[in-house]
């Protein structure tokens, strides 16, 4: 018991907790700016592959196909990897950046640019899932009124679609974030990773100068909890909405 | 980018292709057993959330949203370490086994209870009042009828974990990706990075891209004869005014 009590001592100790919260944010921060350009992305991916459909554009159609079911059908990891080697790196990146050195800004780039390809074909197939979801007479009618199809899309068919899949939009944040735990596997930057780093490093700061079961226990617990709490509370606010979401349909 | 069209590098995938074999079926063999263990794990659970007892129902809750809420990779590092520093050992292929298997046994428990969930009440009841038991019903009443909802995202469910092998590296695993990353940096064999890549991302292509075309087609048809399950009451409520009128 008192190898326990030692492992908890690690969690008082502020360096430690501020080493970890710093992996809370990049954890965040990954997560997020991969959704956004995900989103970006994924919806042109989704436009192209629902909508070009003539016989000039069907190349894009095909082109969007081949991107999403190959980046759908191998492992993110693979794409890290892939992105590491032949990943270019702009100038900007290739700095002192967000308290990492040089090397670990450059990882973080590759891996983020992989973790983006592969989250924006998953939110092409969601983003397509919500354009199947606007009736097609909002299509004919927009014509009707004189639209062209560009803005058809912008101002009748896309902000319907987006509304429909907000609440599975949340929970790709949710998988987003726990699939940007896999850049522990080539960097020590987010939460993961970080909490492995102080794993191997226990010894030195639970005081007993060795590293023992309970150290696994209160460091990749309070790991756990850090997850937990982010994506609970994300889960929480999807559930809401569906909620909502079937109380306005029972009513119309 | 060039060694893409240089022979050489090729021709060094080719000599170590025993190396990519193994890998696969590393791979094939841990999602295999980890996919049992999440089926069992996932029927369990997911009869308990529909069982109506309050605390079976709990238990399955918590097991659901722990899981589904942080990362395999931790889940798998947090097993691993644990047995690694109480000093036994599961070895590499079962504990990936165990942490690929509780980590979508959660995901199967889910997709089994809204199959369940999706039954209406009635059918239960009928099935009661013909003196069917718990187990009778639900093999002869519910689950033919809740497969079909079931099977989709069930196979989503196989292609995900299939994909999520690749975790193994961070332990030192022996599967296709983690092979395919030493072969690449590996002092003999280094260097071919543009064909191992392709020749690895190829084999989860192949396996994967038929189970997921299937899921969604499965899904395409079941949503399409839902729409017309739920258009047909609708048209005849209007030959009804039609006839009225």
């Amino acid at each position: 018991m008192d190898t326990l009590e030692s492992s908890l001592s690690m969690l008082t100790n502020p360096a430690i907790t501020q080493y970890m919260l710093k992996g809370v944010a990049f954890t965040l921060i990954i997560s997020i700016v991969a959704v956004a350009f995900g989103l970006l992305i994924g919806s042109v991916l989704a436009l192209m592959r629902s909508y070009c459909v003539s016989p000039k554009t069907r190349v894009f159609k095909w082109l969007a196909t081949v991107y999403i079911e190959v980046f759908r059908n191998t492992p993110l990891l693979l794409w890290i990897f892939i992105c590491l080697v032949f990943c270019p790196i702009p100038a900007f990146m290739s700095r002192k950046l967000f308290g990492l050195s040089s090397v670990e800004t450059k990882l973080l780039f590759k891996a983020a640019i992989a973790l983006i390809l592969f989250t924006s074909s998953v939110i092409a197939e969601i983003v397509r899932g919500g354009l199947n979801s606007v009736a097609h007479g909002q299509f004919e009618a927009g014509r009707s009124q004189g639209f062209g199809m560009v803005r058809i899309m912008l101002y009748i068919v896309l902000p319907q679609a987006f509304r429909n899949i907000v609440p599975t939009l949340l929970s790709q944040v949710i998988t987003t974030v726990k699939d940007s735990s896999y850049l522990a596997n080539v960097a020590v930057i987010e939460l993961m990773a970080r909490t492995k780093q102080l794993l191997s490093a226990a010894g030195q700061y639970n005081g007993t100068g060795t590293v023992n079961v309970s150290d696994v226990f209160v460091l990749f617990g309070a790991a756990c909890l850090c997850y937990f709490v982010i994506n609970f509370t994300i889960s929480c606010v999807v559930r809401g909405m569906q909620k909502r979401k079937r109380r306005v349909k029972a009513i119309a | 980018m060039a060694e893409l069209f240089e022979a050489s590098a090729w021709e060094k995938v080719w000599t170590y292709r025993d190396t990519f074999l193994l890998g696969l079926g590393n791979t094939v063999e841990t999602a295999l057993l980890g996919l049992l263990l999440a089926f069992v794990l996932g029927a369990v659970f997911g009869l308990m959330a529909t069982s109506g007892v309050k605390a079976l129902k709990a238990i399955s809750r918590i097991y659901v949203e722990i899981i589904q809420n942080t990362p395999l990779l931790l889940q798998l590092c947090f097993l691993y370490y644990a047995i690694a520093f109480a000093g036994a050992s599961l070895g590499i292929l079962y504990t990936g086994v165990l942490s690929l298997g509780i980590y979508h046994g959660a995901y199967v428990a889910e997709v089994i209870r809204a199959g369940i969930e999706a039954i209406p009440k009635g059918q239960f009841e009928a099935a009661r009042s013909q003196g069917f038991g718990y187990a009778g019903t639900m093999l002869y009443i519910i689950l033919p009828q809740s497969i079909k909802i079931i099977l989709p995202p069930m196979v989503n469910q196989v292609v995900n974990l299939i994909k999520n092998t690749s975790c193994l590296y961070i332990v030192g695993g022996a599967d296709l990706i983690s092979l395919t990353y030493s072969f690449v940096t590996g002092a003999n064999t280094g260097g071919a990075y543009a064909p191992a890549y392709i020749v690895s991302g190829v084999m989860f292509f192949v396996i994967c891209f038929p189970l997921s075309t299937l899921a969604s087609r499965w899904e395409g048809s079941l949503k399409k004869r839902e729409s017309r399950v739920a258009a047909a009451p609708k048209t005849s409520a209007e030959a009804r005014r039609g006839a009225a009128v």
